[in-house]
């Protein structure tokens, strides 16, 4: 029997597969298609102090292994996330899940995860400095170590759950921005957010998405985000969420390999609503294969020493 | 909704760009026409969405219109061949809601699904009218087919190279006490303004997912923001903001 569990912040969950925010909605279209008891838990939908609409269409375009989106934040606001949503994710899933927050102060982010660090549900809060999709806000706070860390600072002032900073890859040294974040107090860190991309139509000219640019997601940049999480590991001694185009089982293992304690999985559930489920049914063969016996004991196995 | 594998049972254009492809697999998971499959493609990420034109229970019927790398692919795809496809996307066209004379309005490759709507209304019982638009002659496809289920059927060209000159609006019988439509936007909008009664259009997006979880089709409506992949792809009338 292998052992696939891996702890993040003092909670034990059953496997490192973790829906990444933005993917998942609120996980109510998944349970649909499967029972999500299955996830090690899932980082719902970033959520904003008020309510947001997000970009005009169209927010998707294909790439060559990958996709585009600029969806930018659409979510109901946190008073409704917690009126509403909350309540119906305690119906589909019964462990703790990820808040994922985003804000555009740093006043919003500290009263969005006050109120979110309250419910029982909620066993970690992964702050999002990371997105790219938005204007005035979001990316700003991850691209510079100090923002990122006055961020971090603010949040873990008002909060007693376990904060994991979601950290953007349009930067220069991701590892700088990481070290900062843990040095103003961070519980973790989640990486990667997406790429900032574009793509233009040739029949009319101009930018596919209607917000121009967007992030770029999926296969594309799985290599992108082994090599950040592996330098990133290197730089802090806190627990990382690798994530960034991650669609087997043997992709959670090299990410755990550079040093993931658990790994996200998000462009992956749009083209296989099973994706989850699938790795983590594939985990364990994987394993076998690999002669690994305990996950735990693989993160950042690929570094010396 | 469900996850299969469907095979081709053949695969034939109707026109220039226009095709037919019959699938054979699961269609259990279809409750309404104007619902759309999610097909995913070798060699592309993201799934592409079609809507349903027929049903039965042995299989379903797509018409697609060779527009971009995805259904350019589709077409290359030969009988006896396999494609995975989500089934029964969407909410579709909600047959209880329509009249007894229900006018069913296609613009070009927004024929398809009307053509499903127009049997579900024959089987409840209802004598819908059929209007298909099209831009010239050469473009037309299905005719034969509305024909055939035995209903009023106009044709409308552009460029009056066949049947009414002009645009669907044009062939608004005298007395229908519902409409459904689906097209091009510029042809919805104009319905919309020249309809004198209530109605359902179904509306096209860039999607993700198309099972409702990205948000990357998000619209707003007078009933609150909608996704047209899983609140849609269709709208009541009244709803509609343009």
């Amino acid at each position: 029997m292998v052992d696939t569990r891996v702890t993040l912040s003092g909670i034990t969950l059953d496997n490192p597969v973790i829906p990444a925010s933005g993917a998942f909605g609120y996980g109510r279209e998944f349970a649909e298609w499967y029972d999500l008891d299955c996830l090690g838990t899932f980082s719902f939908k970033g959520t904003t102090k008020d309510p947001r609409f997000g970009n005009p269409t169209p927010r998707i375009a294909e790439t060559s292994g990958g996709m585009l989106n600029a969806v930018g934040l659409q979510n109901p606001g946190v008073e409704k996330v917690i009126s509403e949503e909350l309540p119906r994710m305690k119906e589909i899933f019964h462990k703790p899940v990820m808040a994922n927050v985003s804000g555009f102060s740093i006043d919003e982010y500290t009263e969005t995860c006050a109120l979110l660090d309250r419910e029982e549900q909620v066993g970690w809060l992964e702050v999002n400095i990371s997105c790219p999709n938005v204007h005035g806000g979001g990316m700003a706070f991850g691209s510079s170590p100090e923002a990122a860390a006055a961020v971090t600072r603010a949040v873990k002032a008002v909060t007693t759950k376990p904060v994991y900073m979601k950290l953007s890859p349009n930067v220069t040294d991701i590892a700088a921005v990481a070290r900062a974040c843990e040095d103003a107090g961070a519980d973790g860190v989640s990486l990667i957010n997406t790429l900032l991309a574009m793509r233009i139509s040739l029949k009319t000219k101009k930018p596919l998405l209607a917000n121009g640019t967007g992030g770029l997601s999926g296969p594309a940049v799985f290599p992108v985000a082994i090599r950040m999480v592996y330098q990133v590991y290197e730089a802090v001694n806190i627990p990382i969420i690798g994530m960034g185009g991650v669609g087997s089982a043997e992709d959670v293992v090299e990410m755990m390999l550079a040093g993931a304690t658990a790994v996200e999985v998000g462009a992956a559930n749009l083209v296989n609503p099973f994706a989850c489920r699938d790795i983590i049914d594939a985990l364990p063969s994987v394993m076998q294969k690999y002669g690994i016996n305990s996950l735990t004991e693989i993160i950042g196995g690929a570094h010396n020493g | 909704m469900t996850q299969g594998i469907y095979k081709i049972e053949y695969n034939r254009s109707l026109t220039a760009d226009v095709w037919e492809m019959r699938l054979l697999g699961d269609t259990g998971a279809i409750t309404a026409p104007g619902q759309f499959i999610n097909i995913r493609m070798d060699g592309l990420f993201l799934r592409r969405p079609v809507s349903i034109c027929d049903w039965d229970e042995n299989g379903l019927t797509i018409l697609y219109k060779v527009v971009g790398q995805g259904t350019a692919a589709l077409a290359g795809r030969k009988p006896g061949q396999e494609l995975d496809a989500l089934c029964g996307l969407g909410n579709g066209f909600d047959v209880s809601r329509c009249g007894s004379r229900t006018v069913v309005i296609g613009g070009g490759v927004g024929t398809p699904p009307m053509y499903g709507l127009a049997k579900a209304l024959l089987k409840a019982g209802k004598a819908p009218i059929a209007i298909l638009g099209f831009n010239k002659k050469e473009e037309i496809f299905y005719e034969d087919q509305f024909r055939a289920l035995g209903i009023e059927t106009a044709i409308t060209t552009v460029d009056g190279s066949y049947g009414v000159k002009g645009f669907v609006t044009d062939a608004l019988p005298e007395d229908y006490d519902y409409f459904c439509a689906c097209g091009p936007l510029p042809m919805l909008k104009a319905v919309y303004s020249a309809a004198a009664t209530s109605g359902l259009m179904s509306f096209e997006e860039r999607m993700g997912c198309g099972f409702g979880a990205c948000m990357g089709c998000s619209c707003k409506t007078k009933y609150g923001n909608k996704r047209i992949c899983k609140d849609g792809p269709v709208l009541e009338k009244e709803e509609i903001i343009w």
